[in-house]
C-alpha cells in the first residue's frame, strides 16, 4: 500500500468510526428523572440512552495513556501561561554574558541560580526553555486552528454538496496529502520573502488543511446517509439547516480528535522549520526549534544545550499524541469492550 | 373504535376524492456489475382522507422503499422510480426537489423505526420540533416554542417545558418516538407515513404508541399509511390492509375480511404467526417457513412458490395476476394467487 493510501485509509477510518453521535452534548448521563409518569421507567436506561460521548469519557478516564498525555499537556499549558512567574530571568536577559569567552568557555556552566547553565549568548537556559513553551503553544494552536478552519470549510463543501464539488475538492486534497507534510511545509515557508513566526504558522496550517478536509468530508458523508438526516429531510428541513444543524455538528468529533494529534505534528514541524532557519530570525523570544538550531555548532562539546529543547519538543508532542490517540480509540466503536 | 364511528367516518370518506393514489409504482435499484433489482413492482393503492392503510410484509419486501419513493427520499443515484403517487391532484414523483421539500413535513410527514437514531443527538428536542414549524408555518422561534410545548403535551410527554430543553439521549425510547410523532404532526399534515414505528420499542410501550397514533390521526382526520411486519399491529389500527411479498401486492382486503378469511397462503402464514394471548409473549407460532432468499423471479412464477404449501404447477411457470375476487363488503378484495386458500378454511 502506498503511503498516500495508508494516510487516506486512516483518515476515512477515523471519520467512519466516530460518525455516530459525537460532539457537543456536554456532560450527558446524569439525567433521568426517577419518577416516570407514563410508566416507561423500564426502558429509560436503555444502553443507547447513554451518550457515546459519556461512555467514551468513562473509558478515557481509566486509560493510563490518556492520563499521562493529559498531565503532560496540562503541565505544558500551565508553564506557558505562567512563564513570567516561573522563569527566573527574561528570555533576552544576558546575566551570564561576563563568563563567556569564545575560545575557552563558550557556554556558561550550571551554577547557583542557573540550574541548566547559560546559552551561547549568556542567557539563562532554563528561563529560555520556560519562555519557549509560549512560542510553541502559540504556533501550535494557531497553525492547528488555521488548518482546522481551512479543512472544515473544504470538507463541509465536499460533504454537503457531493457531486463535482466533492470531486474537485478531494482531488486537490489528495494531491496535497500525497506530499510529505514536512517537505510541503518547508516549501511553503521558503516561499515567504521574510521568514517570521507567521510564515511558520501559515505553512503548517496549510499542511494540516487536507488532513482535516478529508476527515470531515468522510464523516459528513456518513452523516448524509444517517437516520436523523433522513428524518429531518422527511420533514422538509431546508438544505442549509440539514448541513449546518444536522450534519456538521455531528461530524466534528473525529475532527476534534485529529486536532489534538495535529497539535503534536505542528509542534514538531514548527521546531523543524525554525531549526532550518525558516522561522523567526529574531531569537529574543526563545523558541525550542530555534534553540536547537543554534546549538548545532556546539553540540559536540555541549550536548545539553541541544538536549533540553529537544526533550521539551518530544515530551510535549508526546503528550498531545497520547491524548489524541487514546481519544480516538475511545470514540472508535470497534475498540469497545 | 366502535362499529358506528367506523361506519360514519367511512361513509363520509367515500364521497371524497382519494387523498393519495399510488399507481403502478416501481423502484429498481441498479448497481454496477449487478443485475437490476426490482425492490417494488407495480404497486397501486389509494388512501382516502383520514383513512389508515396498512402495508404489511416480511422484512425486505419493499415496504420502506415504497414509502421513501412516495416521499421522494430515495438516494439520488442508483435507482429508477416509475409510476405515480398523486397527492391531492399532484403527482409527487414529478415535483422538483425544492417543491417536494416544501411539501414534506407540511402535507406529508413520516416517522421511522428507530427513534434514537432518527433524532439529531446534538440538538435539544424542542429545537427539533420548532425547526419544523419555523420551516413550514413561517413562525419565529419565539412563536413556535409555546406551540412545541403544547404539541409535546398532546403526544403525552410529561413536563414538556423541561423536555423541550433535553437532548434525545436523555429521553426513553417511548418518549423519543412521541417526540418524533410530535415533529411529524407539527404542521398538521394530511398524510402520515409510519414505517415500523414500534419495532424498536419495548412490547408494553408499543401498545401505548399505537394507541397514541390511532387517537391522534382520528382526532385530526389525518390519513395514515402504517408500515409493519406485524399483523398484530394492523389488527388494532388499519381500515384496509395491503400485503406485500417480493415487492408486489399479493392481497388487499378490509381488515376484518383479511383476519376472518385470509385467501393468500402468505397472508395465512403471517396470521398464523401472530402470537396469541394464550401463548408466551413474543413467541411466534408457525412462522412462514423459508426466507425471501428463496424467491423466484415474478416474471414467470409466483415468487412465493418455494415457500408455499398450496403451490401448484402453474405457480412455477406463470405469474399470478392481482385480481378482484368475491367478498369484501366495503373494500374490494384483491388477490394474486393461482391456488388460494379456500374461503371456508
Ligand atoms: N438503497 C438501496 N440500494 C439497493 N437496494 C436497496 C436499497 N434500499 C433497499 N434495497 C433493497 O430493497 C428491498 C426492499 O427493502 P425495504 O423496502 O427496505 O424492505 P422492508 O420491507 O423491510 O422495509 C430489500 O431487498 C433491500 O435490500
Ligand atoms: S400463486 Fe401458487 S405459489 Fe404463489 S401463493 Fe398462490 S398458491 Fe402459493
Ligand atoms: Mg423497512
Amino acid at each position: 500500500m502506498t503511503p498516500l493510501n495508508r494516510k487516506k485509509e486512516r483518515l476515512d477510518g477515523l471519520a467512519a468510526s466516530t460518525a455516530a453521535p459525537a460532539a457537543g452534548q456536554a456532560g450527558g448521563v446524569d439525567v433521568m428523572d426517577p419518577v416516570d409518569p407514563v410508566g416507561e421507567a423500564g426502558a429509560v436506561r436503555d444502553a443507547e440512552g447513554v451518550s457515546l460521548l459519556a461512555s467514551a469519557w468513562r473509558r478515557l478516564r481509566r486509560n493510563p495513556m490518556f492520563i499521562i498525555g493529559a498531565v503532560l499537556v496540562a503541565l505544558f499549558i500551565l508553564v506557558a501561561v505562567f512563564a513570567p512567574l516561573l522563569a527566573p530571568h527574561a528570555p533576552d536577559d544576558r546575566p551570564l554574558i561576563g563568563q563567556i569567552s569564545a575560545s575557552t568557555n563558550p557556554i556558561p556552566k550550571a551554577q547557583d541560580g542557573f540550574p541548566l547553565g547559560g546559552d551561547e549568548k549568556g542567557r539563562d537556559l532554563l528561563s529560555r526553555l520556560i519562555y519557549g513553551s509560549r512560542q510553541t503553544l502559540i504556533v501550535g494552536v494557531l497553525a492547528t486552528l488555521g488548518g482546522l478552519a481551512g479543512g472544515v470549510t473544504l470538507g463541509t463543501l465536499a460533504g454537503a454538496f457531493g457531486g463535482w464539488v466533492d470531486s474537485v475538492v478531494m482531488r486537490v486534497v489528495d494531491v496535497l496529502l500525497s506530499l510529505p507534510s514536512i517537505l510541503l511545509a518547508i516549501t511553503i515557508a521558503s516561499l515567504a520573502s521574510q521568514p517570521s513566526q507567521w510564515t511558520v504558522i501559515v505553512a503548517i496550517a496549510i499542511v494540516q488543511v487536507p488532513v482535516f478536509a478529508r476527515l470531515l468530508r468522510g464523516s459528513m458523508l456518513a452523516q448524509r446517509s444517517s437516520d436523523h438526516v433522513l428524518a429531518a429531510r422527511s420533514l422538509g428541513v431546508k438544505r442549509s439547516a440539514i448541513v449546518f444543524r444536522h450534519m456538521l455538528p455531528n461530524s466534528l468529533g473525529p475532527v476534534f480528535v485529529q486536532s489534538t494529534l495535529a497539535l503534536s505534528v505542528s509542534i514538531i514541524e514548527a521546531a523543524a522549520l525554525s531549526f532550518l532557519g525558516l522561522g523567526n530570525p529574531d531569537d529574543s523570544k526563545a523558541e525550542w526549534g530555534q534553540m536547537l538550531g543554534a546549538a548545532q555548532n556546539l553540540f559536540d562539546l555541549y550536548p545539553h544545550i541541544a538536549f533540553w529543547p529537544a526533550a521539551c519538543i518530544v515530551v510535549v508532542s508526546l503528550g498531545f499524541t497520547l491524548m489524541g490517540e487514546s481519544m480516538r480509540e475511545a470514540l472508535d466503536p470497534k475498540s469497545r469492550r | 373504535m366502535t362499529a358506528t364511528t367506523t361506519r360514519t367516518s367511512r361513509d363520509a370518506r367515500t364521497s371524497r376524492e382519494p387523498l393519495l393514489q399510488v399507481r403502478d409504482l416501481s423502484v429498481t435499484f441498479r448497481r454496477s456489475g449487478e443485475e437490476p433489482f426490482h425492490a417494488v413492482s407495480g404497486v397501486s393503492f389509494d388512501v382516502q382522507p383520514g383513512q389508515t392503510v396498512g402495508l404489511v410484509g416480511e422484512s425486505g419486501c419493499g415496504k420502506s422503499v415504497t414509502s421513501l419513493a412516495i416521499m421522494g427520499l430515495l438516494p439520488k443515484r442508483g435507482n429508477t422510480v416509475t409510476g405515480e403517487a398523486v397527492f391531492e391532484g399532484t403527482d409527487l414523483l414529478k415535483l422538483s426537489p425544492k417543491q417536494m421539500r416544501d411539501r414534506r413535513g407540511r402535507d406529508v410527514a413520516m416517522i421511522f423505526q428507530d427513534p434514537l437514531s432518527s433524532l439529531n443527538p446534538v440538538v435539544p428536542i424542542g429545537r427539533q420540533v420548532t425547526e419544523v414549524m419555523e420551516r413550514h408555518q413561517g413562525l419565529s422561534r419565539k412563536e413556535a416554542e409555546p406551540k412545541a410545548r403544547e404539541l409535546l403535551d398532546k403526544v403525552g410527554i410529561p413536563d414538556p417545558s423541561r423536555r423541550l430543553k433535553e437532548y434525545p439521549h436523555q429521553l426513553s425510547g417511548g418518549m423519543r418516538q412521541r417526540a418524533l410523532i410530535a415533529m411529524a404532526l407539527a404542521c398538521a399534515p394530511r398524510l402520515l407515513i409510519a414505517d415500523e414505528p414500534t419495532t424498536a420499542l419495548d412490547v408494553t410501550i408499543q401498545a401505548q404508541i399505537l394507541t397514541l397514533l390511532k387517537d391522534l390521526v382520528q382526532d385530526s382526520d389525518t390519513a395514515l399509511i402504517m408500515i409493519t411486519h406485524d399483523l398484530g399491529v394492523v389488527a388494532g389500527l388499519c381500515d384496509e390492509v395491503n400485503v406485500l411479498y417480493g415487492g408486489r401486492i399479493v392481497e388487499r382486503a378490509d381488515r376484518h375480511d383479511l383476519f376472518a378469511r385470509p385467501r393468500h397462503p402468505y397472508t395465512h402464514g403471517l396470521l398464523a404467526s401472530i402470537p396469541r394471548l394464550d401463548s408466551a409473549r413474543g413467541e411466534r407460532l408457525n412462522p412462514v417457513p423459508g426466507s425471501v432468499a428463496d424467491n423466484l423471479p415474478w416474471d414467470h412464477a409466483c415468487a412465493f412458490a418455494p415457500r408455499c404449501s398450496n403451490a401448484v404447477e402453474a405457480c412455477r411457470t406463470t405469474q399470478p395476476e392481482l385480481e378482484r375476487i368475491e367478498g369484501g363488503v366495503e373494500t374490494p378484495r384483491l388477490l394474486r394467487c393461482h391456488n388460494p386458500i379456500s374461503e371456508e378454511a
